[in-house]
C-alpha cells in the first residue's frame, strides 16, 4: 500500500498549476487587449493580426515549440538577447509558462472578442458624451460588461495550460522539477514498466482540477450575466 | 449658444444644415431621413463633417477649415436618446454620477439633489436599471446627461420609445429642466405635438436641408402641409386668457376668436401654441348657436384642397394663421364653398376641444 500520489506527483501537480497561473497571469493584459483591438478597431494588416493571433490552434503543438525553440532558445533569435538580460526560458519552467500562454491565447481572445463585440456600441457612446477619454471609457465600461467574456476566456486558457503536452515538451523537455508537469509526467509513466497506477491517479487529478475550473467559471459567468441582464 | 454649419455626404444622402439656436429649446423638426440624427452626430463628436463647422459658446468643435475635431468626451455636450442607454452594470446612482468625475471642477455645476428632485428619481437610487419602467429609465438617462454639467443637452427623439401616458409625465419634467438648470437644449422630434409644445424655435429638415427657421406658429404650418391627410393639423400662437373655476376650463385667445380647453393652461396672459387636428375642425357660414361645441374662430376660406373624396380647406384666420379643416368634398358644395366659389367667403371655424389634451398645448 503507498500513497495515492508520490512526492514527484506532487512535484509535478504544483508545478503545472504554477506555470498555469503565471502563463494566465501574464497572457491576461495582452489577451484583453487584443480581444478588445480585434472586436472595435480597424486598421490595416487586421486580417493578418487575426491570423497570427490565431496559429497555434490550428498548428501542431509540436511545430509550435519547435518555433519556439527556434525563436527562444539560447541561441535564437530572441533567446540570445534574453539570455544577455538574464532570461532564460528553454528547458526551464518560465519556458513551460510562455509555451502554454501561446497555446491557450487563440482561446482566450476568441472568448474576450465575442463578449467585447456583444457591447452594444451605444453605451459606449453615451459614456465618451458624459465626458470619458477612452481609457477610462474602457476600464469603466467596455471592461466590465465583457467581464462574463473575460472568465470564459481566462478559464479556457488556464485549463489549456494545464493540458499542454506537445509544445512544452518540445521547448522545454520533460525534466523532473523543473518542466515535468502533469501531462508529462503521465506521458513518463505509461512509457515505464508499471507505471500504469500513476498515470491513473494522475490522470484523476488532472480530471479534478479541470471540472473545478470549469464549474468555477461557470458559476462566474452565471451571476455576471445575470447582474447585466436588461429587463 | 450654437453656431452649425455643416455638410457631409453618406452614400447617396447630401446633408447642408445652418442654424443657430436660440434661448430654451430649439427644434430640430423633421421626418424620419430627413437627416435629424445625422446632424445630431455631427454636433455631439460622433462624425465628422466633411465641410463646415460647430461653435458652442465661442469654443470650436469642430472646425474643417483649420482642421479641428474635438472627440465627443471633451465636448461637453449631453446626449439623450430614445433609448435611455443605461450603463447595465452600474446602478441608478453610479448612472446618475457617471459623467460628474469628468465635468471640469470649474464647471457650473448642476445639483445632484436638485436634478433627483426636479425628475422625480429619488426612490430608484439604490435599484439597478433593469428593473426600471420604461419613463423611469428615460427620466433617469436625462438626469445623468444634466449632471455631466453640459453646456448644450441634445435630445434625440427621447420619448419615442415611450407610450402616451409617460410622454405626457416625462414632457411637464422637460419644461422645468429647461426654466430651472437654464441648459440650451436642442430637440430632435418628428412628433408636431411635442415639438410645438416645448420649442421656442424651430429648425425644419427636409432631405438633408433646412427648409425653414423661427417661430412654431409661423414654420410648423408649412411644415405638415406634405404630411398625410390624417396627420394635417394647424398650429396657432394664442394667448391664456381667463379661468373658469367652476367648470376647470381656460380661456385661450385668438384675435379670430376664443376657445375654451380643459384643466389650467398657465398663468394669464401666456403664450401657447396649440396645435390643432384639421378633422377637429368644422365649417360654419352662420355663427354657430345650439352647439356643443364650444370655440369658434372667425376668418376667410383662402384655399381648398383637394384629397378624393375629401377636402382640407385653408382658413385664413382674423389677426394671424391659418387654421385647416377637413371635410368631404359634398359638405363644401352644399355650402355653396366648392369650385373655388366660396373663396373670400366669411366662415365660422369650429374646434371641437375634447379633442385637444395637453400635449398639443405648449409654452413658449
Amino acid at each position: 500500500m503507498h500513497d495515492f500520489l508520490g512526492p514527484d506527483d506532487w512535484t509535478a501537480v504544483f508545478l503545472s498549476l504554477r506555470i498555469a497561473v503565471v502563463a494566465l497571469l501574464g497572457s491576461l493584459p495582452f489577451g484583453i487587449l487584443a480581444a478588445y483591438a480585434l472586436a472595435r478597431w480597424h486598421f490595416p494588416g487586421k486580417t493578418l493580426v487575426t491570423a497570427l493571433i490565431y496559429l497555434p490552434l490550428v498548428l501542431p503543438p509540436v511545430v509550435t515549440g519547435y518555433l519556439l525553440l527556434i525563436g527562444f532558445g539560447r541561441r535564437g533569435l530572441f533567446g540570445q538577447a534574453l539570455a544577455d538580460l538574464g532570461i532564460v526560458l528553454s528547458f526551464r519552467w518560465t519556458g513551460a509558462a510562455l509555451a502554454c500562454a501561446i497555446m491557450g491565447f487563440p482561446l482566450m481572445v476568441r472568448a474576450m472578442r465575442l463578449s467585447f463585440e456583444a457591447i452594444d456600441p451605444n453605451l459606449e457612446q453615451a459614456a465618451s458624451s458624459l465626458g470619458a477619454n477612452p481609457v477610462f471609457r474602457f476600464l469603466l465600461v467596455s471592461l466590465p460588461l465583457a467581464l462574463p467574456g473575460i472568465v470564459v476566456g481566462a478559464t479556457l486558457s488556464f485549463a489549456r495550460a494545464l493540458g499542454e503536452f506537445g509544445a512544452t515538451i518540445t521547448f522545454v523537455s520533460n525534466i523532473p522539477g523543473e518542466t515535468q508537469t502533469i501531462p508529462t509526467l503521465i506521458y513518463t509513466y505509461t512509457q515505464e514498466p508499471g507505471g500504469d497506477e500513476r498515470a491513473l491517479h494522475l490522470t484523476l487529478v488532472s480530471l479534478v482540477i479541470a471540472a473545478v475550473a470549469i464549474i468555477a467559471s461557470e458559476i462566474i459567468q452565471a451571476r455576471g450575466e445575470k447582474r447585466l441582464a436588461r429587463g | 449658444m450654437i453656431d452649425v454649419a455643416v455638410a457631409r455626404r453618406v452614400g447617396g444622402f447630401d446633408l447642408k444644415v445652418a442654424f443657430r439656436n436660440g434661448d430654451g429649446i430649439t427644434a430640430l423638426f423633421g421626418r424620419s431621413g430627413a437627416g435629424k440624427s445625422l446632424t445630431i452626430g455631427l454636433i455631439a463628436g460622433l462624425d465628422r463633417p466633411d465641410h463646415g463647422h460647430v461653435v458652442l459658446d465661442g469654443r470650436v468643435l469642430v472646425d474643417t477649415d483649420s482642421h479641428i475635431f474635438l472627440p465627443a468626451y471633451r465636448r461637453r455636450i449631453g446626449l439623450v436618446f430614445q433609448d435611455s442607454h443605461l450603463f447595465p452594470h452600474l446602478g441608478v446612482r453610479q448612472n446618475l454620477l457617471f459623467g460628474r468625475w469628468f465635468a471640469p471642477r470649474r464647471a457650473a455645476a448642476v445639483g445632484f439633489d436638485a436634478v433627483v428632485e426636479t425628475l422625480g428619481i429619488g426612490d430608484l437610487l439604490g435599484r439597478a436599471p433593469a428593473k426600471l419602467s420604461g419613463g423611469e429609465r428615460q427620466r433617469v438617462a436625462i438626469g445623468r446627461a444634466l449632471l455631466s454639467s453640459p453646456q448644450l443637452l441634445l435630445m434625440d427623439e427621447p420619448l419615442a420609445a415611450l407610450d402616451v401616458a409617460r410622454r405626457l409625465e416625462i414632457l411637464p419634467l422637460i419644461e422645468r429642466l429647461r426654466d430651472e438648470f437654464k441648459i440650451p437644449i436642442v430637440y430632435v422630434s418628428h412628433d408636431i405635438e411635442e415639438v410645438s409644445r416645448l420649442a421656442s424655435r424651430v429648425v425644419v429638415l427636409e432631405r438633408g436641408q433646412v427648409a425653414a427657421i423661427g417661430d412654431p406658429a409661423d414654420v410648423l404650418p408649412s411644415a405638415l402641409s406634405d404630411d398625410a391627410r390624417t396627420d394635417r393639423a394647424s398650429v396657432l400662437a394664442m394667448r391664456v386668457g381667463k379661468r373658469d373655476e367652476t367648470y376647470g376650463l381656460t380661456e385661450l385667445i385668438h384675435p379670430a376668436g376664443t376657445i375654451w380647453l380643459a384643466g389650467a393652461q398657465g398663468d394669464e396672459g401666456a403664450k401657447r401654441h396649440v396645435v390643432i387636428k384639421a378633422t377637429d375642425v368644422t365649417l360654419s357660414l352662420a355663427p354657430p348657436q345650439g352647439l356643443s361645441i364650444q370655440g369658434a374662430l372667425k376668418g376667410r376660406l383662402a384655399e381648398i384642397e383637394a384629397l378624393g373624396p375629401l377636402a382640407v380647406a385653408h382658413i385664413a384666420l382674423d389677426g394671424d394663421g391659418t387654421l385647416l379643416a377637413m371635410t368631404t368634398r359634398r359638405a363644401l358644395d352644399r355650402l355653396g364653398l366648392g369650385l373655388g366659389l366660396g373663396l373670400g367667403q366669411p366662415i365660422f371655424a369650429l374646434v371641437k376641444t375634447a379633442a385637444l389634451d395637453e400635449r398639443l398645448v405648449g409654452g413658449a
